[in-house]
């Protein structure tokens, strides 16, 4: 770990900030993977009041969401109440309100590329393996699932770049508490509020480095891979 | 009770699909009818892919579908074969053969994996990716694919009918081999007569949802009352034929009930039977035995039918043989000139040229 002092920024914000973005990312797959699969086959009318719900993070101030998650979360409504009366903790200002919060913020950037997939391939290959003795399950993970791949792949990373970036969100429901919930985008704007603009340069830098070397990376994978993936 | 029995009724958009058929347990069938007809419906409600069908489908004895009860398409060990090839763009050939072959094995069918590779012709294909196959080539790997699945029962649905005349032609073999060599039952969806009449055993005739006919194939293609349904110019018989020699003038010289034909020259040994597809209207009938004509193909048979239509045509049927018929089309002037009745002898005078290389081929047993 670095340290304080020598004029390095104590890096503590961003291994805090890639490990939410991972977890998120972790748990944005198992909960938007079935999602976006019902969306992609449903007939149902919920069908455009879940899809407007998803995408409500998109259109919301990020502080209205964050506002909403405080009230939700808080140990004196139900949900963060039972929360605090069986894990003693609270959802509020916590690590792990802030994946709670982070993960409705992102979910639309994992639903909607996985769904558009899902929609592309369509009822063709799934109608071939079944008649070739892939049951539902099966025929799920050897043919959607290969056959969207790149939705995959712009999920995820589209989900852990938001993650990264998030700012209003976080403050409303994390605060700023160092080592819990001060993410970099939050350690950036407290540097720049104390005049610190060294260190906030050199945060600001990593950062930006970090996302354009991950975005580099996606498209050259998408570059190389054109055939396999949907 | 062996074979494919089907007695269900779907709503289609305009029309309602009422089937009730006992298929033939052996061989191939075709389902033929015009486009709209409901044929795809029929195969996938077969293959349990119609979520809406109401009524039963049993195949040996076994009910895959009936009140309160609908067996999966992936438990019925069906193969099927699509109108495109859907073929796994994320497999390579070899792979997607390999995927059927596991499913079958685990349900504990065993597949020929080198016959079925010989047969269809895969050697070269089986490292390609889809992406990278000819049309022809896809759905030879499908149909590979299908039979990977070691089916108790195989749909093709118009497998042909996204592919251009020439792979038509290439692909048509492959399906023989099929028919003949791979002891399972085939219902085979088309609205091509020349398909009908080189690949059918048994024929169901479907029109707007009902069955109008379903029969042997032999009787039916010589019945001239079937003739308007196959379409008036369509219309033929096909008769059995023995290959007896290829002449260097590129004629090939078959025999059949009732004389000799020949025919544009084409691949097979002699001595191999084979199927010959004779269109109505290229059948000129003769009372006498005809002298000084360029025709070279000259067969004698008992006239047993003469059937107005509702224009200005009859259609003759001449028996040449045991089940082996041909089919004239001509107008109802020349019917009363000739005095035809049944019971005359009559010749057929058919021209070589015109049955044409795709109308002959295959096993001609049954």
């Amino acid at each position: 770990m670095w340290s304080e002092g020598a004029g390095f920024p104590d890096l503590t914000p961003l291994w805090l900030t890639i490990r939410l973005a991972g977890i998120s990312v972790v748990i944005l797959l198992i909960v938007g993977t079935p999602l976006a699969w019902w969306l992609a086959q449903t007939k149902s009318r919920l069908k455009v009041a879940v899809e407007a719900i998803t995408a409500l993070p998109l259109v919301l101030p990020p502080t209205v969401l964050g506002f909403y998650l405080l009230v939700l979360l808080s140990p004196n409504s139900m949900l963060g109440g039972a929360w605090r009366d069986v894990t003693g903790t609270a959802l509020t200002f916590t690590f792990t309100g802030l994946v709670v919060a982070s993960v409705l913020y992102s979910l639309p950037f994992t639903v909607q590329p996985l769904q558009a997939s899902f929609e592309a391939i369509g009822r063709h290959p799934m109608e071939a393996a079944a008649t070739l003795g892939a049951g539902p399950t099966d025929r799920f993970f050897t043919v959607a699932t290969p056959l969207a791949l790149r939705g995959y792949l712009t999920a995820m990373v589209l989900s852990f770049a938001h993650t990264l970036g998030e700012f209003g969100v976080v403050l409303m429901v994390g605060g700023n508490i160092p080592g819990q919930t001060k993410v970099i985008s939050i350690a950036i704007y407290e540097q720049v509020e104390t005049l610190e603009y060294a260190q906030a340069h050199l945060l600001s830098a990593i950062l930006l480095g970090i996302s354009f070397v991950v975005l580099v990376a996606v498209y050259a994978a998408n570059r190389r891979f054109p055939v396999h993936a949907g | 009770m062996s074979g494919l029995v089907v007695d269900f009724s779907l709503d289609l958009p305009g029309f309602r699909l009422s089937v009730a058929e006992r298929f033939a347990p052996h061989g191939l069938t075709v389902v033929f009818g015009p486009s709209g007809s409901g044929k795809s419906s029929l195969l996938r409600v077969i293959a349990g892919l119609e979520g809406g069908a109401e009524g039963s489908v049993c195949f040996n004895g076994q009910t895959w579908q009936g009140p309160g009860r609908h067996v999966a398409p992936h438990r019925r060990a069906i193969g099927y074969v699509f109108q495109e090839a859907r073929l796994f763009a994320h497999l390579s050939v070899a792979g997607n053969l390999a995927y059927a072959e596991r499913r079958a094995r685990k349900a504990g069918r065993v597949p020929d994996r080198a016959a079925i590779v010989a047969a269809l012709g895969l050697d070269g294909l089986l490292t390609r990716r889809p992406s990278g196959l000819s049309g022809g080539e896809a759905q030879r790997v499908a149909m590979a694919r299908a039979l990977m699945s070691a089916p108790r029962l195989l749909l093709m649905d118009e497998p042909l009918s996204a592919l251009d005349d020439a792979a038509k032609g290439a692909i048509l073999p492959y399906i023989e081999a099929i028919r003949d060599g791979m002891q399972v039952p085939v219902i085979y969806v088309t609205h091509s007569v020349s398909e009908v009449a080189r690949l059918a055993h048994h024929i169901v005739m479907l029109e707007a949802g009902q069955v109008r006919r379903a029969g042997p194939a032999q009787d039916i293609l010589s019945d001239p009352a079937a003739a308007p349904a196959f379409g008036i110019r369509a219309a033929g018989s096909v008769l059995r034929a023995e290959v007896l020699a290829h002449h260097d003038d590129g004629l090939s010289e078959l025999a059949v009930a009732g004389g000799r034909l020949l025919v544009p020259g084409f691949a097979a040994a002699i001595g191999t039977r084979v199927r010959v597809r004779i269109a109505a209207q290229d059948v000129i009938l003769s009372r006498q035995r005809p002298e000084g004509l360029s025709a070279l193909n000259l067969l004698e048979g008992e006239l047993t039918d003469v059937r107005r239509g509702q224009g200005p045509g009859v259609m003759v049927r001449l028996r040449m043989g045991p089940e082996q018929d041909v089919l004239a089309r001509i107008t109802q002037r020349s019917a009363r000139a000739l005095s035809l009745a049944p019971g005359q002898r009559c010749f057929a005078v058919i021209k070589s040229l015109s049955i044409a290389p795709l109308d002959v081929g295959g096993s001609g047993s049954d």
